[in-house]
C-alpha cells in the first residue's frame, strides 16, 4: 500500500533537506520526497504542523536482556519500548545469558525480533567468548549471522593485545569495536562518580581518569591497528579530550553519549532523593563540568551519537542498599525528550544535527541501512513533536522495568509517531496524527 | 570567659524536626544544641542508685546490626534500658557472597511487628535511608558505610562541651583515615555547624576528594594540624588499608602521623585527646597519650549513654510524648 504523509517539515541531513516535503511511502520503502506531492492514489496522512519527519531513529547501545535475564526485558518489550521512544531500530549488546558470543545466540536474537516485529534489532556480538577476556570469539561466524560491530560491554576489554587483537581482526569483517572504556584498578569497587557528593555520602568513587585511561588505550590502538574503534556511553571530560586528539589526528575513533550524561551530574546522588540506585550507572553520573564537556562535545560535532545505554532491571534489584543495587537505567523511552529539552531548546544543536546524533551516525557507524530518507531506501522515519509536552511516568513506560531517575519530569519535546518498514507501529495519541 | 552554656548552645527548639537520626547533615545547630542539652539531664540518670526513668516504658526499640559492634550496641542497649524501653537485639552477618534476604524485606517484616524505633548499623552507606522510606518507626543511625555516624558526633560534641564550655572558635584537628570514616563525616557536620575551627589531617591517598567543600582545613602534615589545637580526635587506621597502597606500612604510618607526646605538646596546653574507638595502640596513636593525662577516651564511652538516651528520647517525641502519657 501507498501513504503519502503530507505538510510536514523533512530534517534529512544526509540529504541536505530541511523543509516542508511529502514523503510517499510505497509497501515497506521510501518511493518519493517532493514538494507537494500527487496523491496518486496513496492513503493521505496529514501532518500536522510543527511536527518533524525524520529518518528513524537508531539506538546504538541498548541491553535487551534475552536471552537469559527475561524478568528485566524481553526483546518484544524491548522493541516495544523502542518504537515507543521514537527508535525504528536498536542494537543491542551481547551481555546476556549466555553471552552473545555464537552465531546461534545471535540467530535465537534475531529469530526474537522478528517474531516480535518491531523495532528492528542489530545484534552485537562479544570480543571474546563469554566475555572473559581470554580467546576471542568466533566474530566471522558472528558477523555472517547477523552482528554489526563486536564489544565486551559491561567490561572492558581485559588486555591491550586482545583489544589489538579484536581491532585488527573485525577490521577485516569492516566492524567497529565498542569499547567500554575503563580501568578496572583504578575503578575499583568505586559506585559513583569520585567527586564532592560520593565523598559527602561516603560512596566509592571512581575518576573520570578511569574512563579516560580506557579511552586513550583505544585511540592508541585503533592508530596502531587503522581499525574503527567506538567508544561506548563516553562521560567524562578527559576521555572527550582523547577523542577530539584522536579525531584531529584523523584517527577512526567515533564516540556516543547518553541522555542522562549529558542532563544530570553527580548531585542527583544526594537530590532530590539521596541514595536513589536509579542514579546508579556505570560510567557514573559525573560532576557539572564534566556533564558541560559533553553539552560541548555534542555541540561541537566531536561527540558523533547519542545512545540511551538502556539497561532494564527489575525494582527488586534496585531496592537494594547503593553499594549492592546494579548499574544501570532504562534510557529509550525518555531519550527523544531529555535531547530536544536539553540539546535543541536549551540552543545547543539544531534538530538537523540532533538527526544526525540519533539516526544518521549510528547507521554509519554500524554501516546499517536507514539514517536517511533517501528514495528507495527502507521506510524506517520517525515523526517528532518537537514542541509536545512530555511528563516522564516511570509507571507507564512499555519497557518490563521502570529504573529511571526521570519519573516525574515535564520536557519539552517528544514522539509523534513512529514507522518501520513503512508501518507506523507507534502513535502518540497526545499528537494529532492519525493513521 | 565563658558561662555553663553559652548563646550559641540555648536551644532555640524543644523537637527535632524528623522522625529519623540519618545523619548529622540534615539537623539545625539548634537541634544539636538541644541533644546536647538534653543528654546534659541523662547524664544525671547514671550516677541514682536506681538508673532507670520511665520515660520510654512501653516502646520497643530493635537494634538491627549488620555489622560488628560492642561499644555501639551496648552503648544503645544500656541507654535504651534506662528509659524502659522494651529491647530488642538482632545481629545479622551479612556478606556480599551468601544471597539472604533482602534488607528492604527485613525492614518490612519487622515493620510489620510495629516497633517504635529501629536502631541500625550497616556496612553499607545509605542504609538506613533505605530503612527510613520503609519504615514509620523512628530510625536512628548507628553508622552506615562510610557515611555517618551521628550519635559519635553528637557525644565526641557532648565530651568536649563539658571540657570547654564551648565549641564555637574551638580549633579540632581530626587525624586519620579519612576516607573511610563516617565518623569524621558526621563531625565534621557537627563542628562546623557549631562554628568550630576544623582541621582534617592524614596521607592524601586517604583523603576524601573536594574535603575543602565541607568547610574544613586539609593539610597532610600532621605538626600543622595539631599546633594549637584545642582537641585531637584520633581516627581508627584500618589495618588492611595497606592491602590497598594507601599507606606503605604501619610503622611508617605511626613516624609520619602517630599521634606522640611530642606531637601532642604542639597543641594547646589543656587539649583533649579523644578517639571514638577501638584504638590500635603504636598505629594511630601512642599507648602514652591514649592513657596519658589529656585522653578523654573513655569519657566519650560514659557519655554516650546519656547522649543516646538524648536521641532515644527526643525521637519518642520527648516532652510532648510524655505530657501525652
Amino acid at each position: 500500500m501507498k501513504r503519502l504523509l503530507k505538510g510536514g517539515r523533512v530534517v534529512d541531513p544526509a540529504n541536505g533537506i530541511d523543509g516542508a516535503r511529502d514523503v510517499l511511502i510505497d509497501g515497506d520503502r521510501i518511493a518519493r520526497i517532493g514538494v507537494d506531492l500527487p496523491v496518486d492514489g496513496a492513503t493521505v496522512v496529514e501532518i500536522p504542523d510543527g511536527l518533524v519527519i525524520c529518518p528513524g531513529l537508531i539506538d546504538m547501545h541498548v541491553h535487551l536482556r534475552e536471552p537469559g535475564q527475561e524478568h528485566k526485558e524481553t526483546i518484544a518489550s524491548g522493541t516495544a519500548s523502542a518504537v515507543a521512544g521514537g527508535f525504528t531500530a536498536v542494537a543491542c549488546m551481547p551481555n546476556t545469558n549466555p553471552v552473545n558470543d555464537d552465531a546461534n545466540v545471535t540467530a535465537y536474537i534475531l529469530a526474537k525480533a522478528r517474531e516480535a516485529n518491531l523495532a528492528r534489532v542489530y545484534p552485537i556480538g562479544a570480543v571474546s567468548r563469554s566475555s572473559k577476556g581470554e580467546l576471542l570469539a568466533d566474530i566471522g561466524d558472528l558477523r555472517k549471522a547477523g552482528c554489526v560491530a563486536i564489544t565486551d560491554d559491561g567490561h572492558p576489554v581485559a588486555t591491550a593485545i586482545l583489544l589489538r587483537r579484536a581491532l585488527e581482526y573485525a577490521g577485516m569483517f569492516d566492524m567497529p569495536v565498542i569499547e567500554h572504556c575503563e580501568d578496572p584498578s583504578l575503578k575499583g569497587d568505586g559506585v559513583a562518580h569520585e567527586g564532592y557528593y560520593a565523598a559527602t555520602l561516603g560512596l566509592r568513587g571512581m575518576p573520570g581518569a578511569c574512563e579516560a585511561l580506557g579511552v586513550e588505550r583505544g585511540v592508541l590502538l585503533s592508530e596502531l591497528t587503522g581499525s574503527a574503534f567506538h567508544v561506548a556511553h563516553m562521560s567524562a571530560r578527559a576521555s572527550l579530550r582523547a577523542v577530539r586528539k584522536g579525531k584531529e589526528a584523523g584517527f577512526r575513533v567515533t564516540c556516543e553519549v547518553a541522555p542522562h550524561h549529558f542532563t544530570l551530574t553527580d548531585e542527583a546522588l544526594a537530590t532530590p532523593l539521596a541514595y536513589d540506585t536509579n542514579t546508579k550507572m556505570n560510567p557514573p553520573l559525573r560532576e557539572a563540568e564534566d556533564r558541560d564537556a559533553m553539552l560541548a562535545g555534542i555541540a561541537d560535532g566531536t561527540v558523533d551519537a547519542i545512545a540511551t545505554d538502556h539497561a532494564p532491571h527489575h525494582y527488586d534489584e534496585k531496592k537494594v542498599e547503593f553499594d549492592r543495587a546494579p548499574f544501570g537505567i532504562v534510557g529509550l523511552e525518555t531519550a527523544v525528550s531529555l535531547s530536544f529539552d536539553r540539546l535543541v531548546h536549551a540552543g545547543r544543536v539544531r534538530l538537523s544535527r540532533l538527526v544526525e546524533l540519533m539516526s544518521l551516525n549510528p547507521a554509519r557507524i554500524l554501516k546499517v541501512d536507514g539514517g536517511t530518507l533517501s528514495e528507495g531506501a527502507p521506510a524506517d522515519i520517525t515523526i517528532l513533536a518537537p514542541d509536545l509536552k512530555v511528563r516522564v511516568e516511570a509507571a507507564k513506560l512499555r519497557s518490563r522495568s521502570k529504573n529511571t531517575p526521570f519519573d516525574g519530569w515535564e520536557l519539552r519535546g517528544g514522539v509523534a509517531a513512529t514507522i518501520v518498514g513503512g508501518r507506523p507501529l507507534f502513535v502518540n495519541p497526545d499528537t494529532r496524527i492519525s493513521f | 570567659m565563658t558561662t555553663v552554656h553559652d548563646v550559641e548552645q540555648k536551644p532555640a527548639v524543644t523537637s527535632l524536626r524528623s522522625k529519623d537520626l540519618l545523619g548529622i547533615a540534615e539537623m539545625l545547630p539548634e537541634e544539636i544544641t538541644l541533644v546536647l542539652d538534653t543528654a546534659d539531664a541523662m547524664k544525671e540518670i547514671a550516677t541514682r542508685p536506681i538508673k532507670k526513668v520511665p520515660a520510654l516504658r512501653g516502646k520497643t526499640v530493635v537494634n538491627l546490626f549488620f555489622e560488628p559492634s560492642t561499644r555501639t550496641r551496648t552503648s544503645f542497649e544500656i541507654a535504651e534500658k534506662r528509659l524502659s524501653a522494651d529491647t530488642l537485639n538482632i545481629a545479622i552477618a551479612t556478606s556480599s557472597v551468601v544471597k539472604g534476604e533482602t534488607l528492604a524485606d527485613t525492614a518490612m517484616n519487622l515493620e510489620a511487628m510495629r516497633p517504635d524505633m529501629i536502631v541500625i548499623r550497616h556496612s553499607s552507606s545509605g542504609a538506613c535511608h533505605l530503612l527510613s522510606r520503609i519504615c514509620r518507626s523512628a530510625i536512628i543511625n548507628a553508622g552506615d558505610g562510610m557515611h555517618e555516624h551521628p550519635t559519635q558526633a553528637l557525644l565526641d560534641a557532648f565530651t568536649i562541651r563539658e571540657h570547654k564550655k564551648r565549641l564555637k572558635g574551638l580549633k579540632v584537628a581530626i587525624v586519620g583515615d579519612l576516607l573511610h570514616s563516617r565518623v569524621l563525616r558526621s563531625n565534621i557536620h557537627l563542628l562546623t555547624k557549631m562554628g568550630a575551627d576544623v582541621w582534617v589531617c592524614g596521607p592524601p591517598t586517604l583523603m576524601p576528594t573536594e574535603i575543602r567543600r565541607f568547610g574544613v582545613t586539609p593539610t597532610s602534615h600532621v605538626e600543622d594540624a595539631v599546633a594549637g589545637a584545642d582537641v585531637i580526635m584520633m581516627l581508627r587506621i584500618q589495618l588492611e588499608r595497606m592491602e590497598g597502597a594507601y599507606f606503605p606500612s604501619l610503622r611508617e604510618y605511626f613516624s609520619v602521623f602517630g599521634m606522640t607526646e611530642a606531637r601532642v605538646k604542639l597543641a594547646n596546653p589543656d587539649v583533649m585527646i579523644m578517639h571514638p574507638g577501638p584504638m590500635n595502640r603504636g598505629v594511630e596513636i601512642a599507648s602514652e597519650v591514649a592513657d596519658g593525662p589529656y585522653s578523654v577516651i573513655l569519657e566519650q564511652v560514659a557519655n554516650g549513654v546519656a547522649v543516646r538516651m538524648a536521641v532515644l528520647y527526643l525521637l519518642a517525641g520527648g516532652a510532648d510524648y510524655e505530657e501525652a502519657a
